[in-house]
């Protein structure tokens, strides 16, 4: 079981002068697993991912990211993971092939091997005919499942997504979950934020965040039947109010 | 009271509303759903004046949006999408510069903001740019309210707001609604549509339907058959493997299944997916929600 661990996170505290951001979280996501990260705005979500993708460091705890120590080894930490926000990390000005030879680059894969994914992912995507247009003029959905979509092109063993589905239309926001669906399937382990409620269902497991600290933590399932509540928004309103 | 007759405009060969008409009572709460690049905000902007429309009449409780703009402004609160206070001033000076501006101060109108703004009160020396995502959002809603305008005009007030605070923010609206206040708010969260008195469904700058939101999913034409079992994406899959699927959703816990016809039946999907090894199969009929029906009218534009 040990090995099935992906990220490990034990007594992680987080503070800002003397405001405390992250109140001693202690939790485990396991490999190939879509675990939810929810919680109010400003309970603390943010500077957890921040810590987990290995761009700040805690105050004080032990945490482990693909095997590798969140203080020591952030640069293995960075080739592991895969991480897409809300304010996309698509180069605008560039075009989309542009924008994934760039990625590909940076992660050291092979121009021949980025061609052969490239063609593969543009004809999944049904972008072949956008593949040398501006990123800049390409509609909020497409940009998101290129945004996703980069951000697993070098086959990372997690991918962070900070409320990837924002503002779009609901069935750009559910062929977007096929996407998030299908990279799980093959191993790869996503653990994403977001405030659709919905969405939190489609979740292996789902922790809730309040004030800092992880309120619950448990299969959607469970976590109805512990909160006696029809939906997840029933259970996150209990625990965020 | 609003009044949106024939509105077109395009940006260089973006077509961002086209032919777009829509009246809203006065007393209502109406509601502007779709998402991003429906057309939501070229239309707010028309009826606040900050842009003309390509063609089209708009008016605004009798006040024309072109000829009258000046007079529109005195009677019209706006609450842009992106936070446009002056991050720099505190939260007590922004207030009081709106109160200025329109020649009012905020003692006069005070009654009308007290539920909103005593809640960030305590903060009121803090500067705008310093306060969380809901502060800001309560200091923007108190600021476009502190003329006492007839007309209310909201931007996508929740977008990235969590599910508590959307709620709160709700229950605001609804307070100010019995203020006599008439109330244009818009949203991309389906679920929020329920909350409006009327609402317009919008995507691509036109209108897919305008009714209330009952009456929206009551009138629905189609079977909508929602069904659940241990493995969602496997499950997902093998629906929309199924030859009669039309149309294949998650939908929270459940997947929402409409078939080529509204003759499938609950007991052929069990017996599909029995056949497929699912366990704890769950398949019912179901009332379609706002989403379903905005779903199936997108498919079909």
């Amino acid at each position: 079981m040990e090995n099935d661990k992906i990220i490990t996170v034990q007594n992680l505290v987080k503070k800002f002068g003397s405001f405390t951001a992250n109140d001693n979280l202690t939790f485990d996501v396991y490999r190939g697993e879509i675990f939810g990260f929810l919680g109010a705005n400003g309970a603390g979500k943010t500077t957890a991912l921040r810590i987990l993708c290995g761009l700040s460091s805690p105050t004080s705890g032990e945490v482990k990211v693909a095997g590798f120590d969140i203080y020591r080894e952030t640069e293995k930490i960075k080739k592991n993971i895969g991480y897409m926000s809300q304010k996309f990390s698509l180069y605008e000005d560039l075009t989309v092939s542009e924008n994934i030879q760039f990625y590909a680059g940076i992660y050291g894969i092979s121009p021949k091997k980025r061609k052969e994914k490239e063609a593969l992912l543009l004809q999944k995507l049904e972008m072949t005919g956008a593949r040398h247009k501006l990123i800049a003029g390409l509609p909020l959905g497409w940009k998101q499942k290129l945004a996703f979509s980069v951000a697993v092109f070098h086959d990372p063993k997690i991918v962070f997504l900070d409320e990837p589905t924002g503002g779009v239309d609901p069935v750009t926001r559910r062929k977007f979950w096929d996407l998030i669906y299908e990279v799980a399937s093959n191993g790869i382990t996503v653990f994403v934020t977001t405030h659709y409620m919905d969405e939190a269902e489609y979740c292996d497991r789902v922790s809730i965040m309040d004030a800092g600290k992880i309120e619950a933590l448990d299969s959607p399932a469970n976590l109805k039947k512990t909160y006696n509540a029809k939906n997840m928004d029933e259970v996150f309103i209990q625990i965020a109010r | 009271m609003i009044v949106i007759k024939n509105i077109s405009k395009s940006y260089s060969d973006t077509r961002a509303l086209k032919n777009i008409s829509l009246r809203v009572n006065r007393g209502e709460l109406f509601g502007l759903i779709g998402p991003d690049g429906a057309g939501k905000t070229s239309l707010m902007r028309i009826l606040t004046t900050l842009i003309l429309p390509d063609s089209g009449k708009a008016k605004m409780d009798g006040l024309d949006v072109v000829s009258d703009f000046k007079k529109i402004r005195q009677i019209v609160g706006y609450m842009p999408g992106r936070f446009s206070l002056y991050q720099d001033l505190s939260v007590e000076e922004n207030l009081n510069f709106f109160a200025t501006v329109f020649g009012t101060t905020v003692e006069e109108n005070y009654d009308l903001i007290r539920d909103i703004y005593y809640q960030i009160e305590p903060f009121k020396t803090r500067r705008a740019g310093k306060l969380s995502g809901g502060m800001k959002q309560k200091l923007a809603l108190s600021c476009a309210l502190i003329h006492k305008p007839k007309i209310l005009i909201l931007d996508e007030p929740t977008t990235g707001v969590d599910a508590v605070s959307r709620k709160e923010f709700w229950d605001m609206l609804k307070k100010l609604q019995t203020k006599e206040i008439t109330i244009l708010v818009s949203t991309p969260y389906m679920d929020e549509a329920t909350l409006c008195d009327r609402v317009a469904l919008v995507q691509n700058g036109q209108v897919l339907d305008v009714d209330s939101p009952t009456r929206i999913t009551e009138k629905f034409p189609r079977k909508i058959i929602r069904v659940r079992s241990d493995e969602t994406y496997r499950l997902i899959n093998d629906l929309r493997a199924y030859e009669k699927a039309e149309s294949v959703f998650a939908f929270g816990q459940f997947v929402h299944f409409v078939g080529i016809n509204d003759e499938v039946e609950t007991s052929e999907l069990d017996m599909y997916l029995e056949k497929r090894n699912h366990k704890n199969i769950l398949a019912e009929e179901i009332q379609p929600g706002i989403e379903d029906v905005f779903m199936n009218m997108q498919s079909n534009i």
